[in-house]
C-alpha cells in the first residue's frame, strides 16, 4: 500500500515542478552572465534536461531510491538532503510537541462538553472552538508576539535559543529553549485543537446514547468509569483517524509559524527554498513532507489497532 | 412529489435555519460581506488606492474610521475592496474544488471496480501532500497572482469532496428510482446527474460552505507570506502584511485586516455547521 503511494507522491512532485516555464536551470544561468553556454549545456546535463520527460523522471525517481536529491541551487551547493535532515529535527520535535499538547487538551474538553450539553461550559467550549478555528494563525501570531513579546517583554519573540545560550547552565538551556517555543507550539496547535475538541463532543453525543453505556451504568459503574472506560474508548477510534489526518495540516501549518517565529525548521527552508526557486530543494521537501504524513497514517493505523481489539483480532 | 398541505423538504431545512442562532449570526456575517463587496464603489468613503501623503498613519479618528496606512491611503475603503477579493477567491476555488470532487465522486462511486480503485488511490496520493506546502510551490513556480491562487487552491482541495459524493452515491445507486431508471434504459450520464446527484448534494453544500472558510484562511496566509495577491491590489491578508512593519504603532494597520478575515471565516463555519444540522435528515 505503501510504495504505490511513494511513487504517486514522486510523480506529481516532480510534475509539479515542470510546470515552470522554461527550464529550471534558467533561473541559475540567466542571473549569471559570467556563465557560458558550456556550462549551461553542462548543467542540462547533470539534471538531464536534455532528456525526453520520462527519462528524467526515472532518472530522478533512481536517484531518489538511494535518497539523493541531488544538490542544491543556492550558492553554498550542498545536497538537499543535508539541508533537510539538518531542519527536521526541530520541526517534529515541534510537530510532536503540538500533537500531545492537543491530544490531552481536547479530549477532556470534548468529554466534558458531551457530559453537560447546553451548560455553561459546553457554550463557552464552543465559542472557543468557533474562534480557534476561524482565527487566521498568522494574524494571532503577530498580537501574541506583540502581547507577550514586546510590550509585557515576557517571551522571546524569535529564534529557538538566545544569543547568550551557551553560557546558560543545562537547566538554563532547556528553559530558554521552552521559552522560545511556547508561543509556536501553542500557537500551531490552535486550529487542530479547537477541531478536535468539536470532534470529540459529537463522538461521545453519539456513544453515550449507546447500549452498553447504560448497561455500564446499570451494572453500578461510577460514571467517571462509565465516560473515560467504556464510551471514550469507543468514541476514540475516528478522533485518531482524524489526529492522522491532520498531520498534513500541521505540516503545512509550519511554513507560516517557522517563518513568522524565525525558527529554523523544515518550513521555513521550504519557505526559502520556494522564494529562491531551488528547485531540487523544494522536491526534496515535498517528498520528504508528504513521507512524514505517511508515517503519521501509519502511526494512526497502529494506535488504531492498539484502541480497537476488533482490528487486533482479525 | 409533496402534497398540498404537507411541508417540502426546503421548508423543512429553511425553518430550521432560522431557529438556529448559529445559522442567523453566520448568514448576518456573510450577507454583510456580499453586500460591501458588490455595493463597494458606492459604499466607500475614499479611493482605496488614493495616495495621500498628508495623512499617513493616521489613527482611527472622524474622517478615516479605520486610520490611513503608510502610503495615506484609508484603510475602511481598502478592506471594503478586499471583501471582493476575499468573497471571489472563497467562491470561485471551492467552485473549482467542487465541481472536480462532485465528477471524481460519482464516477467512483457510480462504476465502481478498478476505475474507483484507480480514483480513490489518486485522492489517497493527494491527501498525502501537506496541502500548503504544494500550493506554496506551484503558485511560487507559476507567477503569484489571483487566478492562480484560486485555480490550485481549487486543484489542491477537491479529495475530500470526492469521498463524500462517493459514498453518496454508494448507497443510492441501489435505490429503487435508480434501478427505475435505469430499466427505462436512461444513458448512466442522465442517471448520473439528473437522478443521484441532486440527492447527493446536501453534504456537497455543507463541506463547500465550510470549504470557503478554509479557502479565505489559505489565500489570506499566502497573501500574507507575499506569494498571493499582489499589491496594489488590496487583499486582507496583504493589507495585514504591509501594515506588520508598522505594528508597534500603527495597531490599526493589523488589527482590524485580520478581524475582518476572522469574522468572516466565522460566518462561514456557523452558517456550514447550521446547514449540516438543518440538512440532516435523521433528526426530525
Amino acid at each position: 500500500m505503501m510504495m504505490p503511494i511513494m511513487v504517486g507522491i514522486t510523480i506529481i512532485t516532480f510534475a509539479v515542478i515542470h510546470l515552470a516555464p522554461g527550464e529550471p536551470t534558467d533561473r541559475m544561468t540567466d542571473m549569471n552572465p559570467k556563465i557560458s553556454a558550456q556550462a549551461k549545456q553542462k548543467m542540462r546535463e547533470m539534471y538531464n534536461l536534455d532528456k525526453p520527460l520520462h527519462v528524467q523522471y526515472l532518472l530522478w525517481f533512481k536517484r531518489f531510491v538511494k535518497l539523493d536529491f541531488g544538490t542544491s541551487f543556492s550558492p553554498d551547493n550542498r545536497p538537499v538532503l543535508d539541508k533537510i535532515l539538518e531542519r527536521l529535527p526541530i520541526t517534529i520535535f515541534i510537530n510532536v510537541v503540538s500533537l500531545a499538547l492537543i491530544f490531552v487538551l481536547s479530549i477532556p474538553l470534548g468529554v466534558i462538553s458531551a457530559t453537560r450539553p447546553y451548560s455553561l461550559f459546553d457554550k463557552g467550549t464552543t465559542l472557543f472552538v468557533f474562534m480557534g478555528f476561524s482565527t487566521p494563525g498568522f494574524w494571532l501570531s503577530l498580537l501574541m508576539m506583540i502581547l507577550f513579546g514586546v510590550k509585557l517583554g515576557w517571551l522571546p519573540i524569535s529564534g529557538i535559543r538566545s544569543i547568550n545560550f551557551d553560557e546558560f547552565t543545562a537547566w538554563g538551556q532547556v528553559v530558554d529553549y521552552t521559552r522560545h517555543l511556547i508561543m509556536p507550539v501553542l500557537l500551531s496547535s490552535l486550529t487542530s485543537l479547537a477541531f478536535l475538541s468539536r470532534v470529540t463532543r459529537q463522538n461521545m453525543l453519539e456513544v453515550i446514547r449507546q447500549d452498553y453505556v447504560t448497561t455500564a451504568r446499570a451494572k453500578g459503574c461510577t460514571e467517571n468509569g462509565v465516560m473515560y472506560r467504556h464510551a471514550l474508548r469507543n468514541a476514540l477510534l475516528p478522533i485518531v483517524t482524524i489526529v492522522g489526518l491532520s498531520v498534513p495540516s500541521l505540516i503545512g501549518g509550519s511554513v507560516i509559524f517557522e517563518t513568522i517565529f524565525s525558527i529554523p525548521g523544515m518550513g521555513m527552508l521550504f519557505y526559502e527554498s520556494v522564494m529562491s526557486r531551488d528547485y531540487p530543494l523544494v522536491m526534496g521537501v515535498l517528498v520528504i513532507g508528504a513521507v512524514l504524513t505517511l508515517v503519521g497514517n501509519l502511526l494512526a493505523d497502529i494506535s488504531y489497532a492498539v484502541a480497537d481489539p476488533r482490528i487486533r483480532y482479525e | 412529489m409533496s402534497k398540498q398541505g404537507e411541508k417540502t423538504y426546503f421548508s423543512i431545512v429553511m425553518a430550521r435555519l432560522v431557529k438556529n442562532p448559529f445559522a442567523i449570526w453566520g448568514g448576518a456575517a456573510v450577507a454583510l460581506l456580499f453586500i460591501l463587496a458588490i455595493f463597494a464603489p458606492f459604499i466607500c468613503p475614499y479611493d482605496p488606492g488614493v495616495v495621500e501623503t498628508r495623512i499617513l498613519l493616521q489613527a482611527p479618528n472622524a474622517k478615516h474610521w479605520l486610520g490611513t496606512d503608510e502610503l495615506g491611503r484609508d484603510v475602511l475603503s481598502r478592506m471594503i475592496y478586499g471583501a471582493r477579493i476575499s468573497l471571489m477567491v472563497g467562491i470561485v476555488s471551492i467552485g473549482i474544488a467542487t465541481v472536480i470532487g462532485v465528477i471524481v465522486g460519482a464516477i467512483s462511486g457510480y462504476y465502481g471496480g478498478w476505475v474507483d480503485e484507480l480514483m480513490m488511490r489518486f485522492v489517497d496520493i493527494m491527501l498525502t501532500f501537506p496541502t500548503f506546502f504544494l500550493i506554496l510551490a506551484v503558485i511560487a513556480i507559476l507567477e503569484p497572482d489571483i487566478m492562480n491562487v484560486m485555480i490550485v487552491i481549487g486543484i489542491t482541495g477537491w479529495m475530500g469532496v470526492a469521498r463524500l459524493v462517493r459514498a453518496e452515491f454508494l448507497s443510492l445507486k441501489q435505490r429503487d428510482f435508480v434501478v427505475a431508471a435505469r430499466s427505462l434504459g436512461q444513458s448512466d450520464f442522465l442517471i448520473i446527474f439528473k437522478h443521484i446527484l441532486p440527492n447527493a448534494m446536501a453534504p456537497v453544500l455543507v463541506s463547500a460552505t465550510l470549504g470557503i472558510a478554509g479557502a479565505i484562511l489559505t489565500e489570506s496566509a499566502l497573501s500574507f507570506l507575499g506569494i498571493g495577491v499582489q499589491p496594489p491590489t488590496p487583499s486582507w491578508g496583504s493589507i495585514l502584511t504591509e501594515g506588520k512593519n508598522y505594528i508597534e504603532f500603527a495597531w490599526w494597520l493589523s488589527v482590524f485586516p485580520g478581524l475582518a478575515i476572522l469574522i468572516t471565516v466565522l460566518g462561514y463555519n456557523l452558517l456550514g455547521e447550521a446547514l449540516r444540522d438543518a440538512l440532516d435528515t435523521r433528526l426530525n
